[in-house]
């Protein structure tokens, strides 16, 4: 469920980074705080222990389908909220550059989906309430399922939500919902399953490393949840509204700003006469509505709005066929010749 | 495709990043940045252009011939991660049967057009983004980002990270090998066996931390971890750079591929 690049608008991916960055500064400062420095290789060998134990698969049971650990939620209880969350970025990150997993623009997205989520909600919100002191292993068999399957539903869910506002596909909300909601219940709960094994496995051979990582745990010590809480609430806040404000005005903030500065947008737009009325109207009942009613400004040829598309001269669309070949030819032409100056 | 030999790419990538070439030693903080940049003008695109995205496949062949990576590498590994993409985008054409004339006689729907712009990019933001980490050492991306003001707690995790990566998947081979040797078909490999495993892996990581620990105290660790190269912006970089802003700023608002055919048609 990683987010691609090639499906994000600039907006959404911007303003995804911008959480996610928050939320790792915000994140790196807590630990600071009270951090041993012995935490920091070990913060640095469990990120390296998530990757291994991704390469091990299992059969699930029922389906003879195998699948593998994502271990989000197991970092959340051995590390505590904060470190958890710099591990799991730091995994992504990793996947992002060496696998092109997601990808560099869709990072910010997939750090929010996959590590403020498990950390910072599921974990303090419903592991900790749960799973008490620690005392009682069934307890925090529940916990984990419960907190696992909930970032789970949370992460496909942001997924949903960013492609449909990046506007690149045209999966209709509903549609992309039930197909991928349901999906991760199921991975959710084998997920929980294994976390809440592992927990366990851990709490019986090695019971003060549950205890002494609490010492970790700043959530315990000091800060209070509500103040965590009450950050995140303002930073979803903050998000969810620039986000909006961006995906309804300005889908893509190049074109918006290229627009500003020529005004060509605007003039476009009162010069059509009912057109505007229209527009209103399309935008106040639409989902979604710049995505459908964009006019081409840009120059772009095959370009344009979906439902009301320009008559393409077959001129201009001839051109852009013959220049994008002969662009591509150029491009590889000067591949082949820089291999081949190289070679000699 | 198996994980391990994803894994052994990893290596492979590590290896290529440390070859001797232009792109390889233009400062990580430039190459960076461009991609980032890069990666933006190409995504700032509508959803149904495909004729402007042609012009920046020069960045990632030129990255790729000068750098010498393999193309056929880097092929791969974009062909791996492709899925998710594909899946999300092949509705387009489906949900989208809004008819468009292209040549006279010759008519699709618009959603072809979205969903191979949704291709095209993809294309371009994942081998662009390889081509960054295979023409650049990971410590030297990570120097990049302490740099940049990334916090250094956060970067010195990604190096221990990095570093830890091939021990630990070395290890969790072992422990693979270990398990297909005593399980018959698919026995032994169901979720009970696999807790266990995992669990196993997890005390061997912890125990491991702890020896890496006092092997750094020991070396007079204080909680950083300082780079060995100094990197310094020459008038190499600053030229790249400025080149690299110079097409994409070009490639982004002007039709280049449009001119170039209305131009070739005027020859003719």
């Amino acid at each position: 469920m990683h987010m691609a690049d090639a499906l994000l608008s600039p907006a959404v991916g911007t303003t995804m980074w911008a959480g996610s960055v928050a939320a790792l500064g915000y994140s790196s400062r807590k630990l600071k705080e009270n951090i041993d420095n012995q935490m920091i290789p070990l913060m640095g060998v469990m990120g390296a222990f998530i990757f291994a134990a991704q390469m091990i698969n299992f059969t699930i049971p029922g389906t003879g389908s195998s699948g593998h650990l994502g271990g989000g939620m197991i970092l959340a209880v051995i590390l505590g909220p904060y470190a958890a969350f710099l591990v799991m970025a730091s995994v992504l990150t990793v996947q992002a550059l060496f696998f092109a997993d997601g990808g560099l623009l869709a990072l910010g997205c997939n750090i929010w989906n996959m590590g403020v989520y498990p950390c910072f909600v599921a974990y303090p919100l419903i592991y900790k309430p749960i799973a008490g002191d620690g005392t009682s292993a069934r307890r925090m068999s529940i916990a984990a399922i419960i907190s696992v399957l909930v970032a789970l539903q949370l992460g496909p869910f942001s997924v949903v939500l960013e492609t449909l506002l990046s506007g690149k596909s045209e999966l209709p909300f509903s549609t992309f919902i039930l197909f991928m909601q349901p999906i991760h219940l199921a991975i959710g709960l084998v997920e929980g399953v294994v976390t809440a094994g592992v927990i366990r496995y851990v709490k019986n051979a090695r019971p003060e490393i549950l205890q002494s990582s609490g010492a970790f745990r700043p959530l315990d010590t000091g800060i209070s949840v509500r103040k965590v809480l009450a950050f995140f609430v303002i930073i979803a806040l903050i998000t969810g509204g620039a986000l909006s404000w961006f995906a309804s005005t300005h889908p893509d903030g190049l074109e918006w700003s290229i627009e500003k500065i020529t005004g060509r947008e605007e003039l476009a737009v009162q010069e059509r006469g009912i057109a505007p009325v229209l527009n209103k109207i399309q935008e106040k009942t639409a989902f979604l509505p710049d995505y459908t009613f964009r006019p081409a400004v840009t120059g772009d040829p095959e370009a344009g709005n979906g439902p009301a598309w320009p008559s393409i001269e077959a001129g201009t669309s001839v051109a852009g066929i013959v220049g994008s070949a002969m662009v591509l030819g150029l491009v590889l032409l000067t591949g082949i010749g820089v291999r081949s100056f190289k070679r000699r | 495709m198996t994980f391990d030999e994803e894994y052994y790419n990893i290596g492979y990538l590590d290896r290529l990043s440390y070859q001797d070439t232009f792109v390889h030693n233009l400062d990580p903080r430039v190459k960076l940045i461009t991609t980032m940049l890069f990666l933006f003008a190409v995504v700032s695109f509508p959803k149904y252009e495909i004729v402007a995205l042609f012009p920046f496949f020069l960045f990632p062949v030129l990255l790729l011939t000068i750098g010498e990576i393999p193309l056929l590498f880097i092929l791969k590994k974009v062909a791996l991660v492709s899925p998710f993409a594909v899946f999300i985008g092949i509705f387009n054409p489906l949900l989208d049967p809004v008819q468009v004339t292209v040549l006279p006689g010759l008519t699709l729907s618009a959603g072809w057009f979205s969903f191979c712009s949704i291709l095209l990019k993809f294309l371009l933001t994942v081998s662009t983004a390889l081509l960054l980490i295979a023409t650049t050492s990971f410590p030297g991306v990570c120097h990049a980002l302490r740099q940049i003001g990334v916090p250094s707690l956060f970067v010195s995790q990604l190096l221990f990270l990095y570093r830890y990566l091939f021990v630990l998947a070395e290890e969790s081979m072992r422990i693979i090998r270990a398990r297909d040797m005593r399980s018959y078909g698919r026995r032994g490999t169901g979720v009970k066996v696999f807790v266990r495993i995992v669990g196993m892996l997890f005390l061997r990581t912890i125990e491991r931390a702890e020896r890496v620990y006092y092997a750094m105290l020991s070396r007079g660790f204080q909680g950083d971890m300082p780079a060995l190269r100094n990197f310094r912006i020459t008038a190499a970089d600053l030229a790249f750079t400025a080149s690299v802003m110079g097409c994409l700023y070009l490639f982004r608002f002007y039709p280049v591929s449009e001119k170039l055919g209305l131009f070739a048609q005027g020859l003719f």
